[in-house]
């Protein structure tokens, strides 16, 4: 059957929250596997020690719009009918660097934590407390916020539109940047560390601060 | 007294590309079912708005920028993405039991007490709750699924993201490493 089915109207309201949940439950169960429970994990890219999240993250980018393309080319989707994605170009890019840097502070964003709270992470709970204050407070703002929200409007602009590139064009494009990425990346994965290994790491510290922080939790 | 030491009975995670393929189709398969992608924060902004009008009845409602989450007659949060984000509880509680690694802990870097991570944990979550409504979405709502969709501000957003984290990151280095 074409899709998609919400927007064709074949699938009713009831159906359509059971599939949110069906899809939430694999997407929560992948990102758990993909070690997406983790906020080291998570955070260790920032550091240069774990690259999980830019190799999962543009993977599955990567095979969604790869899929939307086929599927749609097939007839099985109908791409016209894909919500829209605006472009707010100066909030999207101040509240980007301001999700990173929320990111590496607390150690999740709102997807994963939920899955770190779900897998016993009291940090995780904690951070998603901050999570409903920080929406909280941006609501209370907004009336200031109002203009900035609304700033740098470009419309519903595809990487496609911008460059004029046809869209397999574009997937051809990323495909070679993630694979510059990836092959950057296992360069810097293999090259010889000081530091290997948690144990190497730890006993080049004194004993007092393994004292203190080395405790489980 | 090693962290990894808690990792000891657990099976190992998936490979990077195995889970990112997996999650890839999930997203597939949610532009088929429903013409949008996966998200997150949508539902906390769901919850938000929910919280506020059971503590203060109308607040919600009245605020410029919750006010459209609220409907006449129904919870704000009876949507498509709270059901969504219940169902990632679920498959993340599922995933962390079939894997070994459901434990109760305050996860932290080797040098930082726990007041203290628990501490940047809602400071961190405070800035990515504001970060997210500006932002218009999450790393899925926006990275994923914008991106799937190779919207222009997705991708933008998503370099910034990067950005903003290898920026803050040796601030709070003593965090986790």
């Amino acid at each position: 059957m074409s899709g998609p089915l919400e927007v064709q109207s074949v699938l009713s309201e009831g159906w359509r929250l059971v599939l949110g949940f069906i899809v939430g439950v694999l997407f929560g169960f992948f990102l758990e596997r993909g070690g997406f429970g983790s906020a080291r994990k998570l955070t260790g890219v920032f550091y240069l020690k774990d690259f999980a999240v830019p190799k999962v993250m543009l993977s599955a980018i990567l095979v969604a719009m790869a899929g939307l393309l086929v599927l749609g080319r097939a007839g099985v989707l109908d791409l016209d009918l894909l919500a829209a994605m605006p472009t707010y170009i100066w909030p999207q890019l101040v509240g980007g660097l301001l999700l990173g840097i929320g990111f590496v502070v607390g150690g999740y964003c709102p997807g994963t934590s939920a899955v770190a709270a779900a897998s016993g992470k009291w940090d995780a709970l904690v951070f998603m407390a901050g999570l409903v204050t920080g929406i909280f407070s941006f609501a209370e703002l907004f009336d200031r916020l109002e203009s900035f929200y609304f700033s740098g409007d470009l419309g519903d602009v595809t990487l496609a539109d911008w460059t004029g590139l046809p869209p397999a064009g574009i997937v051809f494009l990323l495909l070679l940047m993630a694979g510059a990425a990836f092959w950057l990346i296992g360069r810097i994965e293999r090259r010889p560390r000081k530091d290997e290994g948690d144990l190497a790491e730890h006993t080049g510290r004194s004993d007092a601060v393994l004292g203190t922080g080395g405790a489980q939790s | 007294m090693r962290r990894s030491s808690n990792m000891r009975f657990s099976r190992p995670y998936w490979a990077p590309f195995v889970a990112g393929g997996a999650l890839g189709l999930t997203l597939l398969l949610t532009f088929y079912l429903t013409g949008h992608g996966l998200g997150a924060s949508g539902a906390y902004t769901a919850a938000t708005a929910a919280l506020l009008e059971t503590v203060a009845p109308g607040s919600a409602q009245n605020n410029s920028y919750l006010g459209s989450y609220i409907t006449l007659g129904r919870s704000p949060l009876y949507s498509w993405i709270v059901f969504e984000m219940l169902g990632v509880i679920v498959g993340g509680f599922l995933g962390a039991v079939t894997g070994g690694r459901l434990k109760g802990q305050i996860e932290r870097g080797p040098s930082i007490g726990r007041g203290s991570r628990l501490t940047l944990a809602f400071a961190g979550g405070l800035v990515m709750g504001f970060a997210t409504r500006l932002a218009r979405g999450c790393t899925s709502g926006q990275a994923l699924s914008g991106g799937a969709a190779m919207a222009l501000g997705s991708w933008a957003f998503m370099l910034a993201v990067f950005v903003g984290g290898f920026l803050a990151a040796p601030f709070v280095r003593s965090e986790w490493q």
